[in-house]
This record gives C-alpha cells, structure tokens and sequence, in this order.
C-alpha cells in the first residue's frame, strides 16, 4: 500500500466551458491519500461539473487531470478503463439500474471485470451489502421496492464493488433523516478505516462535513478559494466561508465532534 | 503508485498461459499446502489476495478445502499476505467457514494488523439468504400461467371501463365547468396526432390506395373486368382501409407517444404531485389527450382516405388507362354518401379506443425503464388489436342492418 498522504488526484489549472460560458477558470486540487474530502461550494457555483470533469463524464478546455498516476487528458481508452475500474462512483439519486434486483446491482461490475464464478461473485455481492449495513435479504429487491436510504446503501455498495481507490460521492446524505445521515457518516468512516479508501465528497451536509472529512475544499467563483481542516475554514475570513460556517444553519457549539480534533474519543 | 496495484494485466493470468507473468508473478496470490500431520493441515497463503487475483485464488481455496476432508485441524497461515481487500478476505473467510462447518478446529493467524479491521469487517457478515419458493413444475404450472393470464386479461378489462367512467365523470364535470377545460392543452395535443400526422398519413395511404389498385387492375384484366377495380377501390378505402390504415399509424405514432409521457410522469411523481395539488390526473392529462384523438382521427380518416383515392386514381389512369373522368363518373355510380359514413363513423370510437388503452397502460407504469418499455409496447399491441376487433365488430353489425 502507497504511502497516506501522496495525492491520488491531482487536478492542475483545470478549465471547463458549459455552454460558451467559462464554469471553472483554473482549478488546482488535490485529493490524497486514505483522506475523505468534502467539497462545498454554492448552488451554481461549478461542483457537479468539476466532479463530472474527473471522472470524464465532461469534457475539458485546459489543463490537468491526473488519477492515480494517470493523465486523464492524454490515457489511451485502455488505460481509461484501467483507471475507472479503480473509482467508483456514488450518484445522487443511486442511478441503480432499475430493471436489476440490487444484488444483481452490486454485481454488475464484477461480472464484466473480474469474471468470477457465479457461486463467488453472489458471496462477495452479499459481503458488499452487508458491508454497508444491508441485509442479505435485499439482494432481491428491486430498486423501486427500496426506500431512499437503502438506495443510497445499495448504490454504495455498487461504487464499493471492486475494492475502488478513490470513491466519489455526490451529496451522498441529501434526503436522508439525520439519524440515518449520522449512520451514513459512521459507515464512510469505517470505509476509510478498513479499506484505506480516499474520497472525494460533494455534500452540503454540515454535520456530515464535521464528522467525517480530513480536509475541505471550498469552490467559488470558478476557482478554489481555500483548502484546509474544518479549523482552517471555521478561521477564514472570506466573506462566503464566513456565512457558510457561521451563519444561520450552522451552529458554532458544535454538538458533533470535529474529526481530527479529538480523534481518540471518536475510535474508542 | 502505479505499480503496487497492476492495472489490467492480471485479467486472465492464470487462464492464459501466454499472459505477461513477469514481476507480477511474484505478487500474485497463492494459497500452498503446508505440512499436514495426521488430522492436521497448514495452509500459507501468500502475496496478493486482491480482486485481480481473486478468479486464480478460488480454484486454489476450494481444491485444498474439498481435497482433505477428514482433517479436523486446520491453521491459516496469513503472515505472508502482501496485499489484502474485501475478495481475499472472504475467501479466506469462506475457506475457514467451510471447515469450521465440518466441525473442524480452525485458527488464523499471522494476519497483517494493517488489515484486521478490513478482516473484522467481513467477518461480520451473515450471508445467509432466506431460501426462495421453490417453483412449481408440469401441469400445475402450466395451469397456475393460464389461470393469471386469464385474470390479467380481465384486470385490464376492468381498468378500461375504470379509466373510461372516470374520462366520464372528468368530462360531464367539465361541462358543467367549461372555463376548467385545458383548451391550451388540447390545441397542443390536437397538433402533434393531427397536423404533425398529415404527411406520414397521406403519404402511406396514398401508397396503400395505389398498391390495391394496381393488383386489382393487374387480376380483373384477365378476364375484363378493369373497370370494377372502381368499384373495389371506392368501396374498400371508404368502408374499411382508410380509417384501419391511419388507426394502426395513429395508435403506433400517438398512442406510444401516450404511454411513454404519462409512464414516465408516473415513474418521476408527477402524477402524485397533481393529485396533491387538488387537481383529477385523469382531467388534466388524459381527457385532452383522449378528446385530441377523438377529433384528429376522423380527420386523418377523411384525409386519408381522399389520399388513397386519389392514389387508387392515379394509378387506375397511368397503368391501367381508366381515364380520370371515367373514374370520377364510376366512382359516383358505386358508392353513396352511406359508404363514406359507415367508414368515419367508426374513427372517433377507434380513437376512443386506442386513446383509452394508451392512458391506462401509462398509468399503470411502475418504477422501472423496464416497465416503461413493457407497458408502451403493451400500449400498441392491444390497441391494434381492439381497433380490428371493433371493426370486426362494426361489419357484423353494419351487415345486420343492411348497409
């Protein structure tokens, strides 16, 4: 296992047009290695379409994506596909495929990668499962038979099929009641304890953002305009930041435990 | 970075002999029979027990697992692992499992701390599904089929006269409510089954009318009867093929059209957010849509069937030197206002019909694009097939009146 810290994805002055108008107008980010990063940003302000540009559902004007050591600008679809098989990805609404049961789901790429027998690919699609606090019984579930949550779960356990690296998620606790959101972040965190996995979260979710990510990056105005640990955000004097951070919705006596800050109590 | 974890090179490595082995080799899986004494066996597990590697580690895992069952020892060797995740840990949870089930004493041991965690975590798995219902086989079976399709087929019965007295009770209410009637709506529908029809209709009538009238030409002159081609012509388009014609178009073209917006409206809330809002789904959206085809299809019958004629004529005079004013004047001679009513009285039914059909196949839409897809082809092959049978329906009727 490489070292913790090195950066898995390194995006270099990234520039992305939408429409004859300019969304992202030079983006240097890093997403290292074992982290989980939460990335805010206005309504508007270019999230979805920088996450869509990484994992190359959007095409880029200038500059670098690199992902695990591979230019995105420059790989061969070989290594493309190399690379895609090592992220999965988590969209807002699951996009489970809705004429498959879940189990059927999780199994999906498996199947078309890794071409194991039958009898293994169902175990470890159940192993998935329940590795995101599923029962067994769901793998015969359709997605419409499913509530909002187990969506989310059973999408997850998708993205989580092929042991990715790197794991994308898109506002993974919108539409969940706060207890099930809080299990959510339990369950990142256990993720990233087992797996050693590096994530890269868009979320609005300020108890979400409290709990589980190492760092946060905050896009404005087409750029990042900063980068650091919760404290370094709860600091900065950037008027945007500032109302984000401390403004109506967010509670400066913070109830949930900043992650980092008091790391023993959260393991024990 | 890159090389810790190999990219694709390891698919197949172990089923291709000509794979590139190289120093991959060295990290890939392997699981060796140690020493066995007596009732007593040691595995060691090596290398990577990764998913690249997990098709190569199975094989491996279940030939030492089914080949020494009467060993009631068992130790899992896990000190030389190099690389772990979610599919070598439960093979060799699966592997311990299997022997433990056989009553066998099993320790691991060795196991790397970094992934003790990883391991915890798949250990607490239950993986038990509940058995399914076993299905049932031979006449039963066959029976139990017969028995539910005969009762789809009176379910969709129901739901026909379900959503036919609800369209009812929309339009009476609209009556007595005219300023309620989404008359925007009904122009918008009445000009994508009508006006955006005109030209495909005209233009598969025309050939239809020009077709019957060449092979009619083409098997009457044999014995010199070219001149009753007329006859046939008149009479089959205006009674029977013009309004059939436009309404296999109309239900294909609209009727599809129906099933998908409504289904997917279904599938996305819409139709709930209607209902919520105060507002009869059946009054906003099918009455319109089902009014517009009532109004488009005699339209496009008479279209139609004008079309056919004139296709019928055309090729009556170029092929089969009818002069057009010898057609006109025999056209008049064998077929009456009577012949043209029986045809157009049926197209605003046959709308009905097919406007019916489409809106209770959408709304019974469920969650999936599967379903989508199932219920809009469901759409057209019924409504094809209600159209022929009403008209099936109509010539009975029609012959025992005497028209």
């Amino acid at each position: 296992m490489a070292a913790r810290g090195e950066p898995v994805i390194k995006v270099r002055d990234l520039k992305v047009d939408f429409a004859s108008r300019r969304v992202l107008n030079g983006v240097n980010l890093d997403l290292k290695r074992g982290e989980i990063l939460g990335f805010v940003g206005a309504s508007g302000a270019g999230k979805s379409v920088l996450t869509r540009t990484i994992i190359g559902l959007l095409p880029f004007r200038e500059g670098t994506i690199e992902v695990l050591g591979t230019d995105l600008g420059k790989a061969s679809p070989k290594e493309r596909q190399a690379v895609d098989r090592r992220w999965g990805v988590l969209f807002q609404q699951g996009a489970l495929f809705s004429s498959l049961n879940s189990g059927k789901n999780v199994e999906f790429p498996i199947r078309e990668y890794l071409r194991l027998s039958p009898k293994l690919t169902t175990e470890i699609a159940i192993a998935k499962l329940e590795m995101v606090g599923l029962k067994p019984d769901v793998y015969r579930n359709y997605p419409s038979e499913l509530s909002g949550g187990m969506v989310k779960r059973v999408a997850l356990a998708r993205a989580l099929a092929l042991d990715p690296e790197i794991l994308f998620l898109d506002e993974p606790t919108s539409g969940l009641d706060p207890i099930s959101a809080a299990e959510f972040d339990h369950l990142l965190l256990t993720l990233q304890e087992t797996l050693g996995i590096s994530v890269f979260m868009v979320t609005h979710d300020l108890d979400s953002l409290h709990r589980t990510c190492d760092r946060i990056a905050v896009l404005a105005d087409g750029k990042i305009i900063e980068a650091g640990t919760m404290d370094v955000m709860l600091e900065s004097q950037h008027p945007w930041l500032k109302s984000y951070f401390h403004g109506e919705r967010a509670h400066d006596d913070f109830h949930v435990p900043i992650k980092g800050r008091r790391v023993t109590e959260r393991r024990a | 970075m890159a090389g810790d974890r190999p990219l694709a090179r390891h698919w197949g490595l172990f089923g291709d002999e000509t794979a590139d082995f190289g120093s991959d080799f060295l990290t890939a899986g392997t699981l060796q029979h140690g020493s066995s004494h007596g009732d007593g066996l040691d595995l060691r597990a090596e290398g990577h027990w990764t998913a690249e590697h997990a098709r190569a580690l199975e094989p491996l895992a279940d030939k030492l697992t089914y080949g020494h069952e009467s060993v009631t020892r068992l130790v899992f060797d896990a000190t030389r692992i190099t690389q772990l995740d979610t599919y070598g840990a439960w093979l060799i949870e699966r592997t311990l499992r299997i022997w433990a089930s056989r009553g066998a004493d099993v320790r691991l041991i060795g196991l790397p701390p970094t992934y003790g965690n990883l391991f915890a975590k798949v250990r607490a798995g239950q993986q038990k599904l509940t058995p399914l219902k076993h299905k049932q086989t031979g006449i039963g079976a066959t029976l139990e089929s017969v028995g539910r399709t005969m009762t789809a087929v009176f379910s969709d019965l129901f739901t026909i006269f379900q959503i036919g007295g609800q369209l009812v009770v929309a339009f009476l209410s609209v009556c007595a409510n005219p300023w309620r009637f989404r008359f925007t709506s009904l122009i918008n529908h009445l000009e994508r089954v009508c006006w955006h029809a005109v030209p495909i209709i005209i233009l598969i009538t025309f050939l239809i009318g020009a077709i019957i009238a060449q092979q009619g030409i083409f098997h009457f002159r044999t014995f010199g009867a070219d001149i009753y081609v007329v006859d046939m012509v008149g009479v089959l388009v205006l009674r029977e093929l013009g309004v059939l014609i436009v309404c296999i178009m109309i239900a294909g073209r609209s009727g599809s059209a129906y099933t998908a917006e409504l289904g997917s409206m279904k599938m996305r809330e819409e139709v709930d957010a209607l209902r919520t809002m105060g507002f009869d789904p059946v009054e906003v959206l099918v009455l319109p849509r089902i009014l517009a085809l009532i109004v488009a299809v005699p339209i496009l019958t008479f279209i139609g069937s004008m079309a056919a004629l004139y296709g019928g004529g055309l090729v009556s005079w170029l092929y089969g030197g009818i002069d057009p004013k010898i057609f006109m004047s025999r056209l008049h001679e064998s077929i009456n206002m009577k012949t043209f009513a029986v045809g157009m009285i049926k197209a605003p039914f046959m709308a009905l019909i097919i406007g019916l059909v489409a809106c209770m196949e959408g709304m019974q839409v469920k969650g999936s694009a599967e379903s989508l897809g199932a219920k809009t082809t469901d759409s057209v092959v019924k409504s094809i097939f209600l159209v022929i049978v009403i008209d099936g329906l109509f010539a009975v009727f029609f012959a025992a009146v005497g028209i």
